[in-house]
């Protein structure tokens, strides 16, 4: 057991490097640029004393290494700056939306981690079958989609006849269930897209077990197909489904961008896509470290269960 | 109703293009390629039809417009009727115009990315596969760093800092999915490395390039072509995304992406004429999606 | 008297598709099995014998089917009983035993749960009494711990357990009929022994009858009650072992007996200096010694094989002389001057002389490159041959290794049989005219017709071209038939060497005895005389 403790130990510390690197990549990023990051901001025209002021705000004076420090000891403590564009404190812009997206993120979620399995398993169970082909033609389409126009045909067939809102709005009054419903087209875009990914990989997952002589014996022991399935594939499938689930919740942190804006849902993707347009560069660099810590951290749970849920791992010789 | 209907043409229209594909194809094929094409499944031949009327259309845009590009015509959101069979936009610009030369611009910008992406990406996951020790270490190392940064995400990141115009898109969007085509070019070289011909090849003391041109390319094609049709999947779409988000492609210029975003007030209205670009999108990516997907069942069925 | 018939196969056709075509696999062969009687089925690879094994379960593999003929077990049609009906009687009445029971047991399940499931879903006991009934067949497989193996995971056991472990969790259901299918091909020949000799006795002590799979005459002779021979999906002929083995009645039949009749007299000792000499080489892959002090010489114009169970480091010692491996302790000489270890630093002629042929050809030969390329490529290379000098010799080559240029110059590797390519893998060897080749385990993938081919055309060449052989091999019939020197290995160091007729008489080591005598003969008796000897069981 020990050395499952030491492997996991080894996980999360190589999960912290990388998130390290990531920091460093992310606000290293600016360094790249071949001039100087005031003048790229405010165009040729600036004045030297706009420029100066700008430098100054941005700490662009002080050396690379130093106004990094900065910033990740500021961001360790919840502190990411001030954003540019509006004046105010990044923790203040970043914080409501934040929960937002997560709600929004998990909603979607709920919805197509369970219904992405089922269906994985039952087309891989009735594999070249009519609704094996058709599942998979469909979720072929449906990957092949861009969010906006599975959001739009969304918004045309069920917001126009008026069923459910085709804009989100929150304020303090909002119930869950409010949310809930009125969340609910974005959150079935992000579903559609996302389940359509991960039914494919689940079933391909299964599928390659099958072809295994274990399975072979398990129905030459005379199982039923449907046991041979769920006792014999799937407990071996665990560690790339695992993985398929956690790629997946990963990709909705991506998709989440686009459909907040199509359904001007008030979340961090939002707030990014306003900060690009305005070159808020702190900003970006804060929801983009945002970001990029939740699909580590993801990446890192399902390395770890997948750890744990491998025989080999868990029972030493 | 409409929505049963709509459903019904579709499905109609499918098995059309499908069935004219493969006939077409079967009597064009030279001869030894004949029997690939008999046994295409219909999604596979409507893909190939797809593409090809695609790449005719972006050829020969120019010729077959019935208005310049960038042509204000007349009012703004002018109903679908003759001259402008299509309508106009929030310009009054001719959509059908628009769509044909979206076809050139977004695709061509795609597949320009697709490429460089892919020779650069290519080029050095097999190399790093082949040399191993601390070059592979070092590169695989920080691709995997920037691969934990979610691609939309550090695409956005770039552009803030770079400034948008179709180089720079075209650049960041290149370098970002490099990393994803060095993985897949690595892995593949990795699996081919390790075989018996390359250990008598290098034993035979053969060079790095001759071993990367003879022994481990002609071997490494069939993933290698599959993976270049989805990520130019995934290349369009992050494109159209970005168009979309205002962040890629910018007017003037014709643009699937930004010709949504510019009409989208028209679907609150229950007009379907910004989802006419939308739907170019998805058809073109289905259509290279189901080739991919029969040239990967293809070459899984082959192995056996 | 007769016992009663329990298995009737006629006219069975079995189809195996290959695109959109089905292709028979099994040409309408006829099978009676009578209770508590062992039919050994034999045969080389695509001869069906696995195939109709599973016939015999009523159980076809994705993408076969049975297309014609009838299988009656005692008294059930099993072509035309529903499946529910069939799959009642997989795992109870007719179980399976698979070739590698490493791969065909589930590894996320514990042994004794994959015991227990046949019997509880087939409803023939509880839970309490199989998990005490698999102790009990555990002891009797003579597995040692019986009482706790069955607690373990599958990979924390070994294969000749695992496949004792098989056997077993076939018997769970008291079947009468079990098909083993190749159960003791992949295990080392020491291991072998024990697990056929347990298979044996619990098929008799329980009275089960079996069909036993096995493309090795000799195992099948120590196993079986009568043998049917199946060639390409047909059958030559069956008779009982005894009067199979004494008079084969088909010239296949002979032929497949006569492979192992093919032995090149021993060169005498050769003198002088020797091709290669490998001198107290200790080699390590990280912090494992693999290699510990090995030497031999290997002279021109002769033979050494070395052979060895597994993990015994023949292999690795070739990874040394080509220079894959670099020795932390020794060194390697050619003609009598020191090889450089690594070869990369070795130059273009130093890496002519020593060439390799590989056990596997399929990964030997790059799948895309034509064979004018994958032969051409050497003499270009090595001898600076171009144009019609080239091709001249690409023919030459391709006519001394038995394949007529016309027709073959211009094909790709997969348009060839398994004999032919390994064929290639000998003239891309030559191709680089070199005076030491090193086969790995070269015939050990070949079905034993081809073999004694590719040992032939071997034997031939070195006599024409004054070549000097290192044989990799755990295959001690091959050693027999083309070896002068023989060197022993175990766990990484030399355990015997000398002249073969020597060794094979008279051992001196008991490693050396154990390998030797584990090798099955064709007597019918042997495995009773050798567990004679060794006094009860192995």
């Amino acid at each position: 057991m020990n050395e499952i403790w030491l492997m996991i130990g080894q996980r999360l510390l190589l999960g912290l490097l990388t998130l390290f690197i990531i920091s460093v990549v992310i606000f290293g990023a600016t360094e790249l640029l071949p001039g100087d990051l005031a003048r790229e901001l405010l165009g040729q025209s600036a004045t030297e004393e706009t420029l100066a002021a700008l430098r100054e705000q941005l700490g662009l004076n002080d050396p690379a290494p130093l106004r990094y420090w900065n910033w990740l000891t500021g961001v360790l403590q919840g502190d990411f700056g001030v954003s540019m564009a509006t004046k105010k404190p990044i923790s203040e812009l970043v914080g409501a939306r934040l929960g937002n997206t997560l709600f929004l993120a998990l909603y979607a979620a709920a919805l197509s981690v369970p219904l992405s399995l089922l269906l994985g398993v039952l087309a891989a169970l009735w594999r070249n079958s009519i609704f094996d082909r058709a599942s998979n033609a469909l979720a072929l389409t449906a990957i092949s989609f861009p969010e906006f126009f599975v959001a739009y045909i969304l918004v045309l067939w069920l917001a126009q006849t008026g069923l459910f809102p085709s804009m989100v709005r929150i304020t303090s009054a909002t119930t869950t269930g409010d949310l809930l419903y009125s969340a609910f087209l974005p959150a079935l875009t992000l579903t559609l897209v996302v389940t359509a990914h991960m039914m494919r990989m689940t079933r391909a997952a299964i599928i390659n077990l099958l072809a295994s002589p274990y399975i072979e014996m398990a129905r030459l022991k005379g199982l039923s197909p449907m046991r041979v399935v769920l006792r014999h594939a799937v407990p071996n499938a665990l560690a790339p489904i695992i993985n398929v689930v956690a790629l997946n919740l990963a990709y909705l942190i991506t998709g989440v961008v686009v459909v907040e804006v199509v359904f001007v849902y008030p979340g961090l993707g939002q707030l990014m896509i306003d900060a690009v347009t305005n070159r808020d560069i702190a900003v970006v660099q804060a929801i983009a470290l945002i970001f990029a810590s939740a699909y580590v951290l993801l990446n890192l749970i399902a390395d770890v269960l997948s750890t744990i849920t491998n025989p080999r791992l868990m029972h030493r010789k | 109703m409409t929505i049963l209907l709509s459903i019904i043409v579709g499905l109609g229209l499918f098995f059309l293009v499908g069935f004219a594909g493969r006939t077409a194809l079967q009597a064009a094929a030279p001869a030894h390629h004949k029997p690939m094409f008999r046994e295409m499944p219909l999604t596979a031949s409507f893909g190939l039809a797809v593409i090809l009327f695609y790449v005719a259309v972006a050829i020969l845009a120019p010729a077959i417009a019935p208005f310049g590009e960038g042509e204000v015509l007349g009012a703004q959101y002018l109903p679908w009727a003759a001259p402008h069979y299509l309508g106009t936009d929030k310009l009054g610009r001719d959509m059908l115009t628009r769509l044909i030369y979206g076809a050139r611009n977004t695709v061509g910008i795609a597949f320009a990315t697709t490429a460089l992406a892919f020779v650069v990406g290519s080029v050095l996951g097999i190399w790093a596969a082949l040399v191993g020790g601390r070059l592979d270490q070092f590169l695989s190392r920080f691709v995997d760093a920037l691969m934990a940064i979610p691609a939309l995400i550090f695409s956005l990141l770039l552009l803030t800092i770079f400034g948008t115009s179709v180089l720079t898109l075209i650049l960041v969007i290149a370098a970002v999915d490099a990393t994803r085509v060095y993985r897949l070019a690595r892995s593949v070289a990795q699996g081919i490395v390790v075989m018996d011909y390359i250990e008598a090849a290098r034993l035979r003391g053969e060079g790095i390039w001759r071993l990367i041109r003879r022994e481990i390319l002609p071997n490494a094609m069939a993933p290698l072509v599959a993976e270049f049709g989805l990520r130019f999947c995934f290349v369009f779409l992050s494109i159209s995304a970005l168009s979309f988000l205002g962040l890629g492609i910018k007017p003037p210029t014709a643009d699937w992406g930004s010709m949504v975003r510019e009409n989208a007030t028209l679907i609150t209205f229950g007009d379907i004429t910004p989802l006419l670009p939308a739907g170019a999108i998805a058809l073109l990516t289905v259509a290279v999606n189901f080739v991919v997907d029969w040239q990967l069942h293809r070459a899984s069925g082959l192995k056996e | 008297m007769e016992k009663p018939v329990l298995l009737t196969i006629k006219g069975l056709q079995i189809e195996g598709r290959s695109g959109d075509a089905w292709h028979p696999i099994v040409k309408g062969v006829d099978l009676t099995l009578h209770k508590g009687e062992v039919l050994g089925l034999i045969g080389e690879s695509g001869a069906g014998k696995s195939t109709l094994g599973l016939a015999a379960m009523g159980f076809a593999r994705d993408g076969c089917r049975i297309s014609g003929g009838t299988i009656d077990f005692d008294g059930i049609d099993l072509r035309t009983a529903p499946e529910a009906k069939r799959r009642g009687l997989r795992g109870k009445r007719i179980a399976y035993v698979a070739q590698s029971a490493a791969a065909s047991f589930n590894p996320a399940h514990k042994l004794i749960d994959q015991y227990c499931e046949g019997p509880v879903v087939h409803g023939v006991m509880s839970r309490e009494k199989a998990e005490a009934d698999a102790v009990e067949l555990y002891r009797r497989m003579r597995l040692p711990n019986s009482e706790e193996i069955g607690f373990r995971y599958p990979h924390q056991v070994s294969g000749g357990q695992l496949q004792r472990a098989m056997t077993a969790m076939a018997m769970a259901c008291r079947p009468d009929l079990i098909i083993f299918d190749e159960p003791t091909t992949a295990l080392d020949v020491t291991t072998q022994i024990e697990v056929l000799a347990a298979i044996r006795d619990i098929v008799r002590q329980f009275g089960t009858a079996a069909i036993y799979i096995t493309h090795d005459l000799a195992v099948v002779a120590q196993m079986a009650d009568r043998i049917k021979v199946l060639l390409r999906g047909d059958e030559v002929e069956e008779a009982d072992t005894r009067s199979m083995l004494a008079a084969p009645r088909q010239d296949y039949t002979r032929s497949l007996w006569a492979v192992r009749s093919f032995a090149r007299a021993e060169q005498p000792p050769a003198t002088g200096t020797p091709v290669v000499s490998v001198r107290n080489v200790t080699a390590a892959y990280g912090a494992v010694d693999v290699l510990k002090n090995v030497s031999f010489d290997i002279h021109a114009r002769r033979t050494v094989a070395v052979v060895g169970e597994s993990g015994s480091g023949k292999s690795t010692t070739a990874r040394v002389i080509t220079g894959l491996l670099p020795p932390r302790k020794g060194e390697v000489l050619f003609n009598g001057k020191v090889l450089p270890p690594n070869f990369k630093a070795r130059s273009r002629e130093e890496l002519r002389q020593c060439q390799m042929i590989y056990q596997m050809a399929d990964t030997a030969l790059n799948p895309k490159l034509r064979l004018r390329e994958l032969i051409g490529r050497p003499a270009e290379m090595y001898l600076g041959l171009r144009g019609k000098a080239l091709e001249t010799r690409i023919r030459d080559l391709l006519a001394l290794i038995e394949l007529e240029p016309d027709k073959y110059i211009d094909r790709l590797p997969s348009e060839l049989s398994g004999g032919q390519k390994q064929r290639i893998g000998i003239a891309r060897a030559l191709a680089a005219e070199p005076q030491l080749i090193i086969c790995d385990e070269v015939t050990s993938a070949l079905d034993q017709i081809v073999q004694e081919g590719i040992l032939k055309l071997l034997n031939r060449l070195q006599g024409e071209l004054n070549l000097a052989y290192m044989f990799i091999t755990h295959d001690l019939a091959t050693v027999k038939s083309i070896a002068d020197k023989v060197v022993v290995m175990q766990h990484g160091a030399v355990v015997e060497r000398g002249p073969k007729a020597a060794l094979f008489a008279d051992p001196k080591e008991d490693y050396t005895n154990l390998l030797l005598s584990s090798v099955p003969e064709m007597d019918p008796d042997w495995l009773n005389r050798l567990l004679a000897a060794r006094g009860g069981h192995a």
